[in-house]
C-alpha cells in the first residue's frame, strides 16, 4: 500500500538516553519514530534488517506520552466561548501556547452559552490533528446548558436549560447540529436525559455527569445509559454523604455495566480540590483519574504563574506532589486515562509500537523540556535551544 | 580442553565476556575480515551479554564487524513473543551494540520449510567462512544447543524434539505451565559447533555440576553430547565453584594451579603490572601475549 511504502522510507530516529512511560512503569528503554509513529525497534532489525538513521541524546529526562486535556475554556486571553467572526485564530493560538505545557491534543470547551453562541462557534472548530502549529484538537467539549441551576457555579443562569419532551431534537436545536462534539456534561436528573444520553452515546459523543445535585442512583442509571466521564470531581455536584454518596459514589459503585469504566475528571491544582480529597478519590479509583486544567482564558496572562494559569502550569508537578501516587500513575493520568475516556488509547496518550508519536520530555520534576507531535519536535524549552 | 574455575558467577561472566572480547580486537575485523561468533541463549549467559554491552559502551569493543550464529530457536513460538530466543537476543544483547542487522543471524522457527531452514543456516555459516569462537552453555542432561541424549555427535543444524528434562527446565520461562513450552525446536548439530576454530562453553550453577562431571570425566557418550568436545582442538570450559561440584579434587587442583596465569586476563591493576615490568605495554598487548602463549590445547 502507497502509505506503508512512503511510510518504510521514512527516516528511523532513535531517542536514546532517557526513561519512558510504558505499560504504566518508567523504564529504560529507548523510543523509536518512523513516519509520526512509535516504532517496533526488535521487527525493524529482524524483519527490515535496519538501523536508526538518526539517534538524539534525552540527556536521561523522562519520555511520556503528549498530556491530552478534555476541558480548557481558553487561555492567553481567548475564550472559546465568544462568538466572533474568527473562532478559528483563537482556537490555534491556545494550540500553539499550550505546546510548552506539554499538551498535545485537547478539547476546547465551550460553557453554558445562548443558542447562537453555539450555532456560530461549533462549525469553526473543526477537528484536527496536532503538528509545528499547535496541540491537536480532538472536538469540542460543551459543558452546558443542560445542567442543574443549583449546581451552575459559574455558568451563567439565563441561558441553562432543560430538556424539552422531544428531548434529543432540543438538543439538536441548541446546538445547531453535533458534528465537531466530542464530549457534553449534562445533568442526569433533568426529565429525559436518559434517552439524550444514549442518543448522544449512541453517535460515539462521550457523555459527562456535571453540574448536577443527582442521587446516587440517578448517577447509576445515566452510566448504565451511557455515560462514562465526570466533569471535575467533588465541584458543581452535591458532597459526598455517607448515605448518599451521589455522582462521587460511581467511583466505587458496584451498579456500573460490566466492563465499563467511569472516569472521572479532576482539577489538580490544590484549590479546587483539597488534595485529601484528591487522594481519596485517587485511591478509591486510580485507573478513572483524568487531570483537566479547566484554564479560563487568563491562563497564561501577565502575573498568569500566580492566577488561575498556575492551573496549567501546576498540574503535572502537582499531581504528583499533591496526590501523592507515583510519577507513572500521574502521567497516566494526563494521558492514557483521557486516550481511553475518547476511546483513542490506540493512537494517543501512549507511546506502544503503531500509537500516534506525541511525547513529552520532561526533567525529573515534571517540567516540559520538549514536546514532539506526530515524530516532530514542536517546541523545545529556552535552555535546550541551540 | 582448558578448564577455568572462577569463584562465582559474576566472575566467570566476566572472565568470559573478556576473553571474546579480546579475541575479537585480536582478529583485528574489518570491511573484509568479518569475526564470526556463535552465540547461546538462556540465563547463563546473561552478565557475559552484559559485560560485553559494557566494553561496547566504554568504546572499548565493537561489533561492526562481527557476525553472529545463534544455536537455536524455538519451533511455532511467534518471533516476537518474549520468550523467544529471537526477543532475547535483542533485549539482551543486539539493542545495545553497533552490529548490522543483516549479520545476526537466528533461525526461524516458523519458516515454511524447517529443513530448509536449517540447510540455509549451515550455508551462510559456510559462507562466512565458518564460525571463529562458539560460546555455548550446557543443559543439566548435558546437551549443547538443542542436541538432546541420543543425538548424533556429528549431526548438522536440524530439526529436535525437545526431552522432558529441557522442558521442564524451560517451563520457569512460561510461567510454570509446561503445557505452554514449546516441544520442538530447530538447532544446529554437535558436527556444526565441533567444525569451529575455537569453542567456548559457559557453566555456572551446582545444578549443571553433573553434567559438567559427565561431560569432562567421562567418556564420550551421545548421551551428553557436550563430551563431544573432548575430541575438539581447542575448547575451554569456563565455570564458577558451584559447577565443579561433582568433579574430581585432583582435576579441579589440576586447573585452578594453572589458572593464576589465566587471572592477569582481568585482573591485573597498574601496581601488579609496574611488578611485573609490564606496565609499559598497553592492557590489550598484554592479554594478547598471555592469550597465545596459553594456547597450546
Amino acid at each position: 500500500m502507497r502509505g506503508g511504502q512512503v511510510a518504510a522510507r521514512a527516516p528511523v530516529i532513535q531517542f536514546t538516553n532517557c526513561r519512558i512511560l510504558r505499560g504504566g512503569a518508567l523504564l529504560r528503554e529507548d523510543l523509536w519514530v518512523r513516519g509520526g509513529r512509535i516504532l517496533d525497534p526488535e521487527k525493524l532489525f529482524f524483519e527490515e534488517r535496519r538501523v536508526a538513521d538518526e539517534q538524539r541524546d534525552c540527556g536521561g529526562c523522562i519520555l511520556a506520552p503528549g498530556f491530552i486535556d478534555v476541558q480548557i475554556n481558553g487561555g492567553f486571553g481567548v475564550d472559546f466561548s465568544q462568538a466572533s467572526e474568527d473562532v478559528g485564530s483563537g482556537v490555534a493560538l491556545v494550540a500553539r501556547r499550550i505546546l510548552s505545557h506539554g499538551v498535545t491534543s485537547f478539547c476546547p470547551t465551550l460553557v453554558t452559552s445562548p443558542l447562537e453562541v453555539y450555532h456560530k462557534v461549533l462549525p469553526q472548530i473543526p477537528v484536527k490533528s496536532g503538528g509545528p502549529h499547535g496541540a491537536g484538537v480532538l472536538g469540542v467539549h460543551l459543558e452546558g446548558p443542560f445542567i442543574s441551576r443549583e449546581k451552575r457555579g459559574a455558568h451563567p443562569e439565563a441561558h441553562l436549560r432543560s430538556f424539552e419532551a422531544d428531548a434529543f431534537q432540543d438538543v439538536l436545536a441548541t446546538y445547531g447540529g453535533l458534528d465537531n462534539v466530542r464530549i457534553v456534561t449534562l445533568a442526569p436528573e433533568l426529565g429525559h436525559s436518559h434517552e439524550v444520553i444514549r442518543e448522544l452515546t449512541a453517535l460515539g459523543i462521550c457523555v459527562s455527569l456535571g453540574h448536577s445535585v443527582a442521587d446516587l442512583g440517578t448517577a447509576e442509571e445515566a452510566v448504565q445509559s451511557g455515560a462514562t466521564f465526570i466533569t471535575h470531581l467533588f465541584n458543581a455536584m452535591l458532597p459526598f454523604h455517607h448515605r448518599d454518596p451521589g455522582i462521587v459514589g460511581l467511583l466505587t459503585s458496584d451498579r456500573l455495566p460490566a466492563g465499563r469504566r467511569i472516569f472521572y475528571g479532576m482539577i489538580a491544582d490544590g484549590i479546587h480540590t483539597n488534595p485529601a480529597a484528591l487522594r481519596i478519590a485517587h485511591r478509591a479509583h486510580p485507573k478513572g483519574l483524568v487531570l483537566v486544567t479547566d484554564a479560563v482564558p487568563a491562563l497564561g496572562l501577565g502575573n498568569g504563574r500566580h492566577t488561575l494559569g498556575q492551573q496549567e502550569v501546576e498540574v503535572e508537578g502537582l499531581t504528583a506532589y499533591v496526590a501523592g501516587c507515583s510519577v507513572e500513575s500521574a502521567l497516566e493520568a494526563a494521558s492514557l486515562h483521557p486516550a481511553q475516556l475518547l476511546g483513542l488509547e490506540k493512537c494517543k496518550g501512549t507511546l506502544d509500537f503503531g500509537a500516534d508519536a506525541d511525547f513529552v520530555v520532561l526533567d525529573d520534576s515534571l517540567h516540559v523540556r520538549a514536546t514532539y507531535i506526530s515524530g516532530e519536535l514542536v517546541w523545545q524549552a529556552e535552555e535546550a535551544r541551540p | 580442553m582448558r578448564l577455568v574455575i572462577l569463584d562465582n558467577y559474576d566472575l566467570a561472566s566476566e572472565w568470559a565476556a573478556k576473553y571474546i572480547c579480546n579475541r575479537i580486537i585480536q582478529f583485528r575485523p574489518g570491511q573484509d575480515r568479518y569475526f564470526t561468533l556463535g552465540l547461546p541463549t538462556g540465563s547463563t549467559p546473561l552478565g557475559c551479554y552484559k559485560k560485553l554491552i559494557e566494553y561496547h559502551k566504554n568504546g572499548d569493543l565493537s561489533f561492526k564487524y562481527v557476525k553472529t550464529f545463534n544455536m537455536d530457536e524455538y519451533v511455532g513460538l511467534p518471533r516476537n513473543h518474549p520468550e523467544s530466543y529471537h526477543s532475547y537476543m535483542w533485549n539482551n544483547f543486539f539493542k545495545h551494540i553497533d552490529i548490522d542487522p543483516n549479520n545476526a543471524h537466528i533461525l526461524d522457527g516458523n519458516a515454511t520449510d524447517l529443513q530448509a531452514e536449517c540447510d540455509a543456516f549451515e550455508k551462510k555459516i559456510k559462507e562466512a567462512g565458518g564460525i571463529d569462537l562458539f560460546v555455548g552453555g550446557i543443559g543439566p542432561d548435558g546437551h549443547i544447543a538443542f542436541n538432546e541424549p541420543g543425538s548424533s555427535l556429528v549431526s548438522r543444524t536440524r530439526l529436535k524434539t525437545l526431552a522432558m528434562d529441557t522442558i521442564l527446565a524451560n517451563a520457569k520461562y512460561f510461567d510454570g505451565d509446561l503445557s505452554k513450552v514449546p516441544t520442538m525446536a530447530l538447532t544446529v548439530g554437535v558436527g556444526t559447533v565441533m567444525d569451529a576454530r575455537e569453542v567456548m562453553i559457559l557453566i555456572t550453577g551446582a545444578h549443571k555440576a553433573f553434567a559438567l562431571y559427565k561431560a569432562i570425566e567421562e567418556g564420550v557418550n551421545h548421551m551428553w553430547t557436550v563430551s563431544a568436545f573432548q575430541q575438539h582442538p581447542r575448547t575451554i570450559f569456563v565455570c564458577d565453584e558451584d559447577a565443579t561440584l561433582e568433579l574430581r579434587v585432583k582435576t579441579v587442583k589440576y586447573f585452578k594451579a594453572i589458572l593464576p596465569l589465566l587471572l592477569i586476563l582481568f585482573s591485573l591493576k597498574d601496581l601488579e603490572l609496574r611488578n611485573l615490568g609490564l606496565h609499559s605495554l598497553p592492557f590489550s598487548f598484554l592479554t594478547i601475549y598471555v592469550l597465545n602463549s596459553f594456547c597450546l590445547c
